[in-house]
């Protein structure tokens, strides 16, 4: 006796395709200077968003349907946020020490 | 059913195969949440040197190779394809298919390697690795090579994790052969298969990082 879900292999295909078209988007997306194609003063970091946008949409689609998260059980789905959580901890302490440094003009601050 | 020649038991102190399997799951899960924060740190690395000298880091992605980064990428989703293929065999106790999925996923995971050991050796032959012998057009100071510093590092712990994954594989086929997994206990099978994607997520962060950053200003 075994309650495991099995997937249809044709939902796996459709994430892999959803995964080759994300892959050939982020290729062609990164050889236009998007921020050029907008009006207004657009930072130059929006090739950087739209890349990490279409990244995190694959590491989704992946952790969830390759992974099994999606009909995991609900302790598995708090692990895989508390990692989220913690990478979270580490970059927003980390970057608001160094992208503040220099802020009050004093040696080491 | 009974010429499944010896499926992995269920262990004493579990109620049934249920709850074995859902704590091998978790286990792995705990061990990928550690793995995390391995990269993260790696990651960070690069957001701050990215953050102090963005111009060394654009100069130093337009001599990674494009058609090679993606050609890996699609590689490697292609070998995440074939490892849930192969749990998929594993929930349905279906021994061979096991076998032939996981030998699918270490032939495009090994292809994966090749190809980055020919970026590897270009970067050699172009005096790109870090250290006394490194010179790029464009510039002499030595802050350019911190790109090249996080590409290896980055990339090299990605491959050395392949590496551990197709030993890993490598153990798994003769297993899946004898009939050492079931549709009851298949966990190695599953446990791999979440390591595997897992290295595929974090390729999926590493490709546009390192190889399309400086793109739209060339």
């Amino acid at each position: 006796m075994s309650t495991v879900h099995v997937t249809p292999v044709r939902t796996y295909l459709l994430v892999f395709f959803a995964l080759m078209a994300l892959t050939f988007l982020t290729v062609g997306v990164a050889h236009v200077n998007i921020a050029h194609h907008l009006p207004g003063q657009v930072t130059d970091a929006i090739n950087d968003a739209v890349a990490m946008a279409i990244a995190v949409t694959k590491a989704t689609l992946v952790v969830l349907f390759f992974m099994h998260v999606w009909h995991s059980a609900r302790l598995n789905k708090i692990v895989v946020w508390a990692s989220l959580f913690f990478i979270l901890i580490l970059f927003a302490f980390s970057l608001a020490d160094y992208f503040s440094r220099g802020w009050l003009g004093v040696p080491g601050k | 059913m009974a010429s499944e020649a010896r499926p992995a038991p269920l262990a004493h102190h579990f109620d049934d195969y249920d709850q074995q399997r859902e704590s091998a799951t978790l286990g792995m899960w705990l061990f990928l949440a550690q793995e995390v924060m391995f990269f993260g740190g790696l990651f960070l690395a690069y957001t701050v040197y990215r953050w102090k000298y963005p111009a060394f880091f654009a100069l130093g992605s337009n001599q990674l190779d494009v058609p090679l980064g993606l050609a890996n990428t699609i590689v490697l989703i292609g070998s995440s394809l074939t490892m849930v293929l192969a749990v998929r065999a594993a929930q349905l106790g279906k021994a061979r298919q096991i076998a032939g999925w996981i030998g699918a996923t270490m032939a495009l995971g090994t292809g994966f390697l090749v190809v980055k050991g020919f970026e590897y050796h270009h970067k050699w032959v172009h005096h790109l690795i870090p250290g006394a012998g490194f010179h790029i057009e464009g510039t002499t100071d030595p802050a350019a090579q911190t790109f090249f510093v996080l590409y290896f590092c980055m990339t090299g712990l990605h491959a050395l994790h392949m590496i551990v994954g197709l030993g890993l594989l490598a153990f798994l086929v003769p297993k899946a052969l004898r009939g050492d997994f079931s549709a009851e206990n298949h966990n190695w099978v599953e446990g791999v298969g979440l390591y595997w994607h897992f290295v595929d997520v974090i390729w999926i962060f590493l490709f546009p990082l390192l190889y399309l950053l400086g793109r739209h200003h060339a």
